[in-house]
């Protein structure tokens, strides 16, 4: 191998040894003897590469690219004989600086490379940067050689998920979770067997892409708490894990601690799901940082006003231009080597209606980077899940173009689950939908229940706990007076605002979170529950978390035990869900007898068996299905029926005949109170009465058809 | 940063003395990779190693998959708490026999 000669300098500069480098792959690269740099722009008309020792202040190198080294528009080249763990690198880029145009090129500047896999900077979460610092979003190289053994992405069929999202650092920064490392990779390691005892077997993980939770870092005006960029969703790295929710972070290892975490993830059976932020950048609008893409090519990057400024349908000042096809293939180049390098699972797209808006801002009938997404070869299994929605207004909730493959957050499913719940009239038919996995939004296309990400809660809004306790959001400790976050919950707070002694509200607010985790889980569709949901987690009415490093939303540990009755039943319906195929079907019911089993897919039923209710105050809905059509009648399960009452007052329900000889067992009853509210899957207790169910107000029942022998 | 080997009991014990980075890894990678292959199973002592770098994790790793390859094994012991933990958290622990103290190394992999 040695005896290649293109592993040989061919130039100097500066006593440093070159040679002329590769255009592929953009980013930094380690090769034989040295490192390959390669950075695209247009609009450029020199490139410098900019060297630094670790931390250091001062450059230890400024190599300019000798005009023979580009090819085209990318600027390449090998350095040889560098220590790779001491060097950070950025870039100096020269252009014409003419905002009208879309060119803001400043060559005083050192930019982050859009491509780089790690950095430094922020290595350690919530160490006061020094903002004097030149270059403050520091590239860094990789080793791209961890030994995954035999892992490998786990392609459990999507709807056969239960989807848990979380924030990497609010489930183990609390006191109260005990691990070593608080608020890291390493802590979640920690953490897997209470997930797997939970019984979620996908994680989607809140923004680990390198973002500086100091950006827009402000003090509360009332309480002079820092308020943080905590979540996430504004990307400085797209190819970079957060250092700052690495233990080992301090020393550069953050890549091998998050592919670590995968690793034993999948050991234990869990997906990972990453929650990636394609609409816009960390650099803002024209008065924010220049950071990397603005000064590498502004007016390919980023979406532009013909006057040159930005178009913000993201809400946080610019929009990423996703289908310039530069940055389509970015993006795509950025998830394929997530998907290879790091073995993640699948991808949920924050505000993905941008995602097939055209570089002016015009959705598209046909987006190119949603197709070339949906049809990429390494990206064939992963999951793909929009939030099918912008801040620009654009909604394609039903309409996101899919090829196939995309799935999406059903909002409707949040708001028609959450009205139906607190009693609202006219939702009993939209329930009806919601619960066969949103026929009236997929079915039409041919996309099926697969497509439908079901979700009660999730970060954005209230938690489980809160959207029990709370008629109206409280913000107050965001700083801007209560007026950010959203005002559509359809929350209820049960009789009282907030914390409360009273026995006979507490009841309820328990009852309404176990009947929202039993529509949820009866659901087709993909559920997916929010971190802290199973054990009652609140965040005190505040429905936008977005800035808090605190017990806000730190998920508090001890809640394990003092909702242990709440976790109980969640883990038991997890179970059930995953114990029951026709409770995961990957087509949509026909509402007809198609394998000959005397009984259709789903037939629907009331407080009168065979007669459901879907008039306008009908606030009761219940629901059988029939066993032999599991997975469209390839699998055998047992018949279930599900009553729900949304009624404020008991209701007896006639129940259908139980098919081919079962009885009715009861496998859950809201209405009881712990430990008789739900048993183990395959435990359920034999019903002395079959013909009717009296359940209770505000409650929920499912039963389970087994032969006696 | 300095090397040592003996041997106890039959198997090949490696003493390191000093910071194992990006700079020493080479030339520590250069010395011991003859004594790995040639012993196959082996003990290294890390208790005078104070700070194991990326580079460092990755010569180890390195000794495992020769070793491995040859049907031998490595045990690890005094491993300083820092370095175990980045070894823990990044998944280069996983690989390694871990032992308290030589004996109970050069008896785990006799057994083992």
């Amino acid at each position: 191998m040695d005896s290649r000669i293109d592993f040989y300098p061919t130039h100097e500069y500066a006593g440093y040894k070159l040679r002329p480098g590769r255009p592929y792959p953009f980013g930094a690269s380690l090769v034989p003897g040295g490192v390959n740099f390669s950075i695209f722009s247009r609009h450029a008309t020199a490139c410098t590469l900019v060297l630094f020792e670790k931390h250091a202040p001062k450059p230890l190198v400024e190599i300019p690219f000798p005009q023979s080294f580009r090819i085209g528009n990318v600027y390449s080249m090998v350095v040889f004989g560098l220590d790779c763990e001491n060097i950070e690198y950025g870039y100096r880029l020269e252009g014409p600086n003419d905002p009208g145009r879309g060119h803001r090129f400043d060559k005083t500047r050192i930019l982050l490379d859009p491509y780089a896999k790690a950095i430094g900077g922020r290595d350690i979460w919530g160490k006061v940067p020094d903002w004097n610092d030149m270059f403050q979003y520091r590239g860094r190289l990789v080793f791209e050689d961890f030994d995954w053994e035999d892992d490998h992405a786990l392609e459990t069929p999507i709807e056969d998920l239960v989807i848990y999202e979380a924030h990497v650092r609010s489930f183990t920064r609390h006191p109260s979770s005990r691990v070593k490392f608080p608020g890291t990779y390493a802590a979640l390691v920690e953490k897997i067997p209470y997930l797997k005892q939970l019984g979620i077997n996908c994680i989607e993980l809140m923004p680990v892409y390198e973002f500086d939770e100091f950006e827009n870092s402000r003090p509360n005006p009332s309480t002079g708490e820092t308020l943080y960029n905590y979540w996430g969703y504004s990307t400085v790295a797209f190819f970079a894990p957060k250092s700052g929710y690495a233990a080992t972070g301090k020393f550069g290892m953050q890549v091998d601690e998050l592919k670590n975490m995968v690793k034993h993830l999948h050991k234990s059976g869990i997906e990972v799901i990453l929650d990636v932020v394609f609409n816009h950048t960390a650099e803002g609008n024209e008065k924010g940082p220049t950071i990397s893409f603005r000064g590498v090519d502004n007016n390919t990057y980023y979406m532009l006003t013909p006057e040159g400024y930005y178009f913000n349908f993201s809400g946080c000042g610019n929009t990423l231009n996703c289908n310039n096809p530069i940055v389509r293939n970015m993006v795509l180049d950025c998830l394929r080597y997530w998907a290879s390098e790091y073995h993640i699972d699948g991808f949920r797209f924050d505000l993905a209606a941008i995602l097939g808006r055209d570089p002016w801002g015009a959705p598209l009938p046909n987006p190119p980077l949603l197709e070339t997404l949906a049809f990429d070869p390494v990206l064939g299994k992963c999951k793909l899940i929009a939030e099918a929605w912008d801040a620009g207004g654009l909604n394609m909730l039903g309409s996101f173009p899919a090829y196939g493959r995309w799935a999406e957050w059903n909002g409707k499913f949040r708001d028609h689950v959450r009205r139906f719940l607190r009693g609202d009239s006219g939702m009993a038919g939209k329930m009806g939908q919601r619960i066969q996995g949103s026929p009236d939004l997929y079915g039409s296309s041919g996309r099926g229940p697969t497509a439908s990400i079901n979700f009660v809660t999730c970060h954005d809004g209230f938690t489980m706990c809160d959207l029990f306790s709370y008629n109206g959001k409280h913000n107050e400790a965001n700083g801007e007076n209560n007026r950010d976050g959203s005002d559509d919950n359809f929350s209820w707070n049960c009789g009282n605002e907030g914390d409360t002694g009273n026995p006979e509200v507490q009841w309820l607010r328990q009852k309404m979170m176990k009947n929202a985790t039993v529509l949820l889980m009866v659901s087709q569709g993909i559920p997916m529950m929010l971190m802290g949901d199973e054990i009652g987690r609140t965040q005190k009415g505040n429905n936008n978390t977005y800035c808090h490093d605190s017990g806000l939303n730190w998920m508090d540990w001890s809640l394990v035990e003092k909702n242990a009755g709440l976790l109980r039943f969640v883990r038991n319906m997890i179970a059930f869900r995953r114990a029951h195929p026709v409770l995961c079907s990957s087509t949509h019911f026909q509402n007809r007898d198609y394998v000959g089993s005397g009984l259709a897919d789903i037939t629907w039923h009331g407080v009168q068996k065979w007669n459901a209710d879907w008039s306008n105050d009908s606030r009761v809905l219940a629901f059988m299905l029939d066993g032999n059509h599991a997975k469209g009648g390839a699998a055998k399960d047992n018949t279930i029926y599900v009553a729900i009452n949304s009624y404020w007052e008991g209701l007896s329900f006639s129940l259908p005949e139980p098919p081919r000889g079962g009885k009715w067992h009861v496998f859950a009853n809201t209405g009881l109170a712990s430990p008789n509210d739900i048993c183990q899957p395959g435990m359920e207790i034999p019903l002395k009465n079959q013909n009717d169910f009296l359940v209770g107000p505000r409650s929920a029942v499912i039963l389970v058809a087994k032969v006696v022998c | 940063m300095n090397i040592e080997t003996r041997i106890q009991d039959g198997i090949t014990v490696i003493l390191i003395h000093g910071e194992i980075d990006g700079k020493t890894a080479p030339d520590a990678q250069e010395k011991l990779l003859p004594v790995v292959a040639a012993h196959k199973t082996i003990v290294m002592d890390m208790g005078d190693v104070p700070f194991m770098s990326s580079a460092g994790l990755r010569m180890m790793l390195l000794f495992y998959r020769h070793a491995t390859a040859a049907n031998g094994k490595v045990a690890l012991v005094g491993l300083s708490e820092q370095i175990r933990d980045t070894m823990a958290a990044t998944g280069f622990l996983d690989f390694f026999v871990v032992s308290v103290n030589v004996q109970e190394a050069v008896a785990s992999l006799k057994t083992g």
